[in-house]
């Protein structure tokens, strides 16, 4: 072989490429970049970014009960609860402060796993960019609260497979609540 | 008259080694590796790598929480491979807990792994090109291919590089038929893809003038200093894990093991090309035989998804080791009977391949030490972990 003619060929093969990027698909070895913020690639159902707090119908009737699991399991520890208390200092069941740090969670998605509640999920949002650090990304109750409605709207399949399992839960509450009344009233 | 000839004669004139303070703000160093080069003119005499810039304790971290809650963790460890590091820390709890794989997941497992080597292989090699001074053509062109197997990873799991995918005893989802079917149709690709870059860069004058003969390192030596992966094999010695462990299902498939002859720069780079086409044929049998319907946690682990903390291995030791891209990654977990791990170490690949840079350098010119740095393909997140 003549010295000199593997460079050409590769010279040749980068112009092959230089043209098929400009006349040919992605699939076909074209361009696959799209220009960000004006063309935006479809999002995935299972794309996890930060979670967030699900609630039914309003914001007041969230899932959340505090019970603090998803803080202890929660590898980077990014999560902050604190339980509400009502007049005479008992305990309710629900969170009076619910925080989660952006610039602490790694997106891992251990929260959701572990929440035997169904009430955080991880959200699709990933454009967080802000001036300022404490107050754009440290989260509070209220910036993480989303409606169920929402969680259909991102993530459809998961969504309704978990109503499916906690109408069926409640259903099976019910009955066990009927049964547990007949079973009390003396006939 | 007599100072000019004095000047020729190399002896008479007053010369000392350089220092060089190479790093850890370099970009052919692939992040924050630092190296103390000393040099006769460009030749280097010595080099000392100094390590632990991106040192973040991931060892004791993981010794203080639950054994799940490291699994991201893994993920950042060789953040290119997040796959095959979740695969060789379950492998590790799996054998400490004696947990059974179901046979989807296992399928799952050895597809996702493979897919992994092809993206690691495939961008380590634009890399190497990027060091040798072809500037982001090759690494392009290679990410190009790279990115249709992240988007199926993100389909998969979640995230593109942070895959956190796998789980004790299983995986963590379901892979549906559809990207089953997107995966084969990548394999099928991928053939022609390797062969224009390979008629792109292995008969390539400029390649091979600056990679033949360089980095030599010798047989006996990769072994006494416990090299492993491609850089082990390039030096011509038969040892991958996957056929002599023969960890989870590999000792199903047919492959076979490419070896290099000389051990120099391009026999690494030769080596993974041809461990690319021996990935695809793995991955062309696991897609064939995976069963179409199955669990994908085994029953004994199953209620530990939802609370890790419940999840209490017997007491003892065990150490799981994968054929990862860059070499043997092995994890070694010792259970006390707590939900957290008495002790947690990784044997890090390309930290272990890293230690014998000074050996293969020694004697090269300082434009050579990029290329050979870059052939033993380092990630200083596991470098560093």
């Amino acid at each position: 072989m003549i010295f000199g003619s593997g460079v050409l060929r590769s010279m040749l093969i980068t112009l092959k490429n230089f043209f098929t990027s400009y006349f040919k698909g992605p699939e076909e070895g074209g361009i696959f970049t799209v220009e960000y913020p004006e063309t935006r690639l479809p999002e995935k159902e299972r794309f996890r970014n930060f979670p967030f707090l699900v609630y039914d119908r309003n914001p007041e009737n969230l899932r959340c009960v505090a019970c603090d699991i998803c803080a202890k399991e929660c590898p980077p520890k990014c999560i902050y609860i604190v339980r509400e208390f009502d007049k005479e200092g008992r305990p309710l069941k629900r969170p009076a402060v619910f925080d989660i740090d952006f610039t602490v969670c790694m997106n891992c998605g251990i929260c959701e796993e572990a929440c035997p509640f169904d009430a955080i999920y991880m959200d699709h949002e990933f454009e967080i960019a802000g001036p300022e650090r404490q107050s754009r990304l440290l989260y509070h109750k209220d910036d993480l609260l989303k409606s169920n409605e929402y969680f259909h709207k991102i993530r459809p399949t998961d969504a309704t497979a978990i109503d499916q399992q906690r109408r069926e839960a409640e259903e099976k509450k019910k009955a066990a609540a009927e049964a547990a009344a007949k079973a009390k009233q003396p006939d | 008259m007599e100072k000019i000839f004095s000047a020729r004669d190399p002896s008479a004139l007053n010369t000392e080694t350089l220092e060089i303070n190479f790093g850890p703000q370099h970009p052919s160093t692939h992040g924050v590796f630092r190296m103390n080069i000393v040099c006769d003119g460009e030749t280097v005499v010595s080099l000392k790598p100094v390590m632990g810039y991106l040192h973040r304790n991931h060892e004791q971290i993981a010794e203080n929480m639950s054994y799940a809650a490291s699994m991201p963790y893994t993920d950042r460890l060789d953040y290119f491979n997040s796959m095959s590091n979740n695969f060789g820390y379950s492998l590790a709890v799996e054998k400490l807990a004696n947990i059974e794989v179901p046979e989807r997941a296992q399928y799952i497992r050895v597809i996702m792994a493979e897919l992994t080597r092809l993206v690691n292989h495939v961008s380590v090699i634009g890399f190497l090109l990027n060091d040798l001074g072809a500037f982001f053509t090759p690494v392009l062109y290679a990410f190009r291919e790279r990115e249709k197997i992240l988007d199926i990873f993100e389909e998969v799991s979640g995230a593109r590089m942070m895959c956190n995918y796998f789980r004790f005893g299983g995986v963590k989802y379901e892979i549906q038929p559809h990207i089953l079917q997107r995966i084969k149709e990548i394999v099928k690709k991928f053939p022609k893809f390797l062969e224009e870059f390979e008629a792109l860069l292995s008969k390539n004058e400029i390649l091979c003038m600056r990679c033949q003969n360089v980095g030599v390192l010798p047989k006996e030596l990769a072994v006494s200093a416990s090299i492993t992966g491609p850089m082990l094999r390039a030096s011509g010695v038969d040892y991958d894990i996957r056929k002599v462990d023969k960890y989870s299902i590999y000792g199903r498939f047919k492959f076979r093991i490419p070896l290099g002859e000389k051990g120099d720069v391009y026999d690494r780079y030769y080596v993974r090309i041809l461990e690319m086409h021996e990935s695809l044929k793995i991955l062309d049998q696991a897609l064939k035989d995976i069963p179409a319907t199955g669990e994908l946690v085994s029953k004994k682990m199953a209620p530990f998804l939802k609370s890790p903390r419940n999840f209490k291995p017997p007491v003892g030791e065990a150490y799981g080791r994968v054929e990862a891209p860059k070499g043997e990654l092995g994890f070694y977990v010792v259970s006390d009977g707590t939900p957290q791990p008495w002790r947690y170490h990784v044997r890090a690949p390309s930290f272990i391949n890293l230690t014998i840079l000074e050996d293969m350098c020694l004697g090269h010119k300082i434009a050579d030490v990029i290329v050979i740095l870059g052939s033993v393909d380092i990630v200083l997140g596991e470098v560093d972990h």
